[in-house]
């Protein structure tokens, strides 16, 4: 572990990534930009999994990864489903368009 | 190597600052894409090649041409048109190219720069991952799948016409 980058860095970086997913996500309110802030927040707790299997040289970080490659697919196909569902019906992509109920 | 991986952390975390402070939802998607980008270069220069290339061709690939596609499917009218004649104007793409450019930078010292790449770390090869996959994690196999069919039922209930729903604009 001479020349590599210290792990403390790669964990770093998921964690500044992950923190602007998530303050994307609380202050946007265009559901798209949400929808995208979720896959940014993705994409960091998968780094972090990939650098903590390339710390220990294990393959099971990146299974980990590929678990959530799957997931962010299937994520991404119901959320922009749901989205154009959302704009059918109130004509908007205002988040807070929706924030009553119907019971 | 280490100024590889810091020069690529610095464009993740620039471009994905640009995602969230952006108004327009296709500038915001160019700059997502750098983001992933570099955050494949990080995946390869710790020596995880395969994920490196899953994240180019599933997250960058696939994964952003539906969003692209969701955008512009919503973007219908003259307002539209008006605003695809804005994007050729060639000023939109001026910082996402240089933080390109710089990830080009880094791709050709990796491929022709004089040391290895991934020297003194230990490369996890997708001969690794996939016998790990289809060894002891064979049931997460099996749970994806089970995942994505929901996905693709959910996404195909969701994206059906109601006639309860409110008039669609003739098209």
């Amino acid at each position: 572990m001479m020349a590599t980058v210290p792990t403390e860095y790669g964990m770093l970086l998921a964690a500044l990534l992950f923190g602007i997913g998530l303050v994307g996500l609380l202050v946007r309110r265009n559901v798209i930009f949400m929808l995208m802030c979720t896959e940014i927040m993705l994409n960091a707790a998968g780094l972090a999994f990939v650098v903590a299997g390339s710390r220990w040289h294990q393959p099971d970080g990146q299974i980990m990864f590929i678990i959530i490659v799957t997931m962010a697919g299937a994520e991404v196909a119901v959320g922009l489903a749901l989205i154009l569902r959302f704009y059918h019906l109130f004509k908007t992509l205002d988040a807070d368009a929706a924030d009553t109920m119907k019971g | 190597m280490n100024a590889v991986f810091y020069i690529a952390a610095a464009v993740a975390v620039v471009s994905t600052v640009m995602v969230v402070t952006r108004a327009n939802a296709v500038y915001a998607l160019m700059y997502l894409i750098v983001s992933l980008l570099s955050v494949a270069l990080i995946f390869f220069v710790l020596g995880a090649p395969f994920i490196a290339a899953l994240e180019v061709i599933i997250y960058a690939g696939a994964i952003m041409v539906l969003f692209v596609f969701t955008i512009m499917m919503l973007n219908l009218g003259p307002k539209a048109v008006h605003q695809e004649s804005q994007w050729l104007s060639g000023r939109m793409w001026i910082g996402p190219s240089i933080l390109v450019a710089v990830l080009i930078g880094e791709m050709l010292y990796v491929l022709w720069g004089g040391e290895h790449p991934v020297e003194g770390r230990h490369i996890v090869e997708p001969r690794e991952v996939s016998l790990a996959l289809f060894g002891p994690y064979i049931m997460i196999v099996e749970l994806s799948s089970m995942l994505l069919l929901g996905g693709l039922v959910a996404a195909y209930h969701l994206g059906r016409r109601v006639r309860g729903d409110v008039k669609e604009p003739k098209s």
